[in-house]
């Protein structure tokens, strides 16, 4: 048999290694618990893929070539301890992962991967992380960057949250229905992270950044396909398309930001809009309204911008108070005091941000320093204005929203 | 925990700037330092005068040799600092994130030896 080329195998092991990675991992690790080995295993089969499809030519079901080969290294290395552990335990081990192997139809097991990786048992910061790495394949240091955090940091989280889970005997199972909820909102709320951080880099100049979102995206539709019945996974989803669909809304041909009120909406994704309206639509079917219902209609009550040219003030209002009542969150508090400005001017807003002003949560949240500094200037207040804007813009890390508040500042100072 | 950051940038960077982008420049570092003093992390900060002010010392077999210029002459230069307290290496890194010298440079985050 012929070869395929370097660049050919190099490009269809990666997109093996999108379409399959928390495929064939979670399959490995799910009788063990052990998704380090997994992954170890995973990668050689990965090395011995590039070495062998150049010269043998791409095989035909990429996938079961790499399951093949990954499990056969697995095996390998749980011999290769067998020392370390008990004889029976190396037994069971290696039966499990002979039993019943089928690498044509491998059962996609990426769900109860899922909960492990979002389990209440693992450290809530580290969720989001482990979940990039175990079911998507993204590395380390890639990870540790986006979310601001030493490469070296980030190895020994997740190197700890993974041994965690084999030791603790954390399941890589889907929980009884009665659990469902709760469990299913850990792993929403470590999608919503990656999504959020990925959002940060609104320019997408930052390519690790922009790819994270895209990443949640493609998280949240696996929930979504894999659960298709839970109606907060859908909300979710259509949360991340609405806000998606503003990307390229949200900065002009030269960088410099456009906040939502002054965004063109003919430049929102309209195609986008539609697939989270119909998301929503469907959620709203079933029975249980949640916070990402309620933020994914927020984002659509601001969506009709698009059809009437007004954004849903009103509706916008109500939507923050029942997300108020649910979740106490006082990002939500601070979103709905700028939504009340629109509707009853500024000094009634400011009223409700001096309500919630000595939550230590806000200290160092920009937004709510942006959002004070502009009501304030509203209220020609001044100085306090001033104070504010300096706050919200040393907080800020994007250099074109600083460049915006700096030149609303400029416009209060004059 | 007290953590140092160090600036480095390329130090004619900012004299190629025009006045106007000196003090944009000027009162970035200003809003930065205002939230720091918010966020109760601030300790001290200082700015350095150019490295072509700056005098090495060295004292080698008793004697000590004085010579003009930067200790290491690289592409950047330290040009100042941020001392700062905060709970963690995590919060550490995310106001470095935001200070403006991460834009045109690099900033360098160490923990302070605890005497």
């Amino acid at each position: 048999m012929s070869g395929c080329g370097d660049a050919i195998a190099r490009d269809l092991a990666q997109q093996v290694a999108r379409r399959s990675y928390g495929k064939l991992v979670a399959f490995l690790a799910v009788r063990t618990g052990d998704v380090s080995a997994a992954e170890d295993a995973l990668s050689e089969a990965f090395a011995a893929a590039l070495a062998d499809w150049p010269r043998n030519g791409c095989p035909e079901n990429p996938e079961a070539w790499l399951m093949t080969v990954a499990r056969r290294k697995f095996l390998d290395s749980v011999r290769s301890h067998a020392r370390e552990f008990p004889a029976d335990e190396v037994a069971e081990t290696t039966a499990a992962i002979e039993a019943g192997f089928d690498a044509e139809a491998i059962p996609d097991r990426r769900l109860g991967l899922m909960f492990a990786c979002a389990h209440p048992a693992i450290d809530a910061a580290v969720r989001a992380p482990l979940m990039l790495q175990a079911i998507l394949g993204l590395d380390a240091a890639r990870i540790a960057s986006a979310f601001l955090v030493s490469p070296a940091t980030m190895s020994q989280r997740l190197v700890r949250a993974k041994n965690k889970i084999r030791q603790a005997g954390i399941p890589l199972a889907i929980p009884e229905r009665s659990e469902l909820p709760p469990r299913l909102d850990t792993i929403l709320s470590a999608i919503y992270a990656a999504f959020a951080e990925g959002w940060i880099d609104a320019a997408g100049t930052d390519v690790a950044r922009r790819d994270l979102a895209e990443e949640a995206i493609y998280l949240g539709r696996l929930v979504t396909e894999l659960l298709p019945n839970e109606p907060e996974g859908l909300g979710l989803l259509a949360l991340m398309l609405h806000a998606e669909a503003r990307r390229r809304a949200r900065r002009t041909t030269d960088g410099e930001y456009v906040p939502l009120a002054r965004q063109d909406p003919s430049s929102w994704d309209a195609d986008m809009i539609a697939e989270a309206e119909s998301l929503l639509h469907r959620a709203g079917t079933m029975n249980g309204l949640g916070r990402y219902q309620l933020e994914a209609a927020i984002q659509s009550a601001h969506a009709v911008r698009a059809r009437t040219g007004k954004s849903d003030w009103s509706a916008i209002v109500q939507l923050y108070d029942a997300l108020l009542a649910l979740s106490g969150s006082p990002v939500a508090a601070v979103n709905r005091a700028l939504a009340v400005a629109e509707l009853y001017g500024p000094h009634q807003a400011l009223e409700e941000l001096n309500r919630i002003a000595g939550d230590p949560r806000l200290v160092e949240y920009q937004p709510y320093w942006a959002a004070r500094a502009d009501l304030l200037a509203r209220t020609h207040a001044r100085e306090e204005a001033l104070h504010a804007y300096s706050i919200a813009i040393g907080l800020e890390r994007d250099p074109s929203v600083r460049r915006f508040l700096e030149q609303r500042r400029k416009l209060v100072d004059e | 925990m007290q953590y140092l950051l160090t600036l480095y940038a390329e130090e004619a960077g900012f004299q190629r700037m025009t006045r106007e982008q000196q003090q944009q420049g000027m009162a970035a570092y200003m809003a930065y330092t205002e939230a720091l003093k918010q966020a109760g992390a601030y300790v001290g900060s200082n700015r350095l005068q150019p490295i072509a002010t700056a005098t090495t010392v060295r004292t080698a077999d008793g004697k000590t040799q004085v010579l003009d210029g930067p200790y290491a002459d690289s592409k950047e230069q330290l040009g100042g600092y941020f001392l700062i307290d905060v709970p963690d290496l995590d919060a550490a890194l995310s106001w470095a994130a935001r200070c403006p010298g991460s834009q045109h440079g690099i900033i360098e985050v160490r923990p302070i030896w605890k005497m």
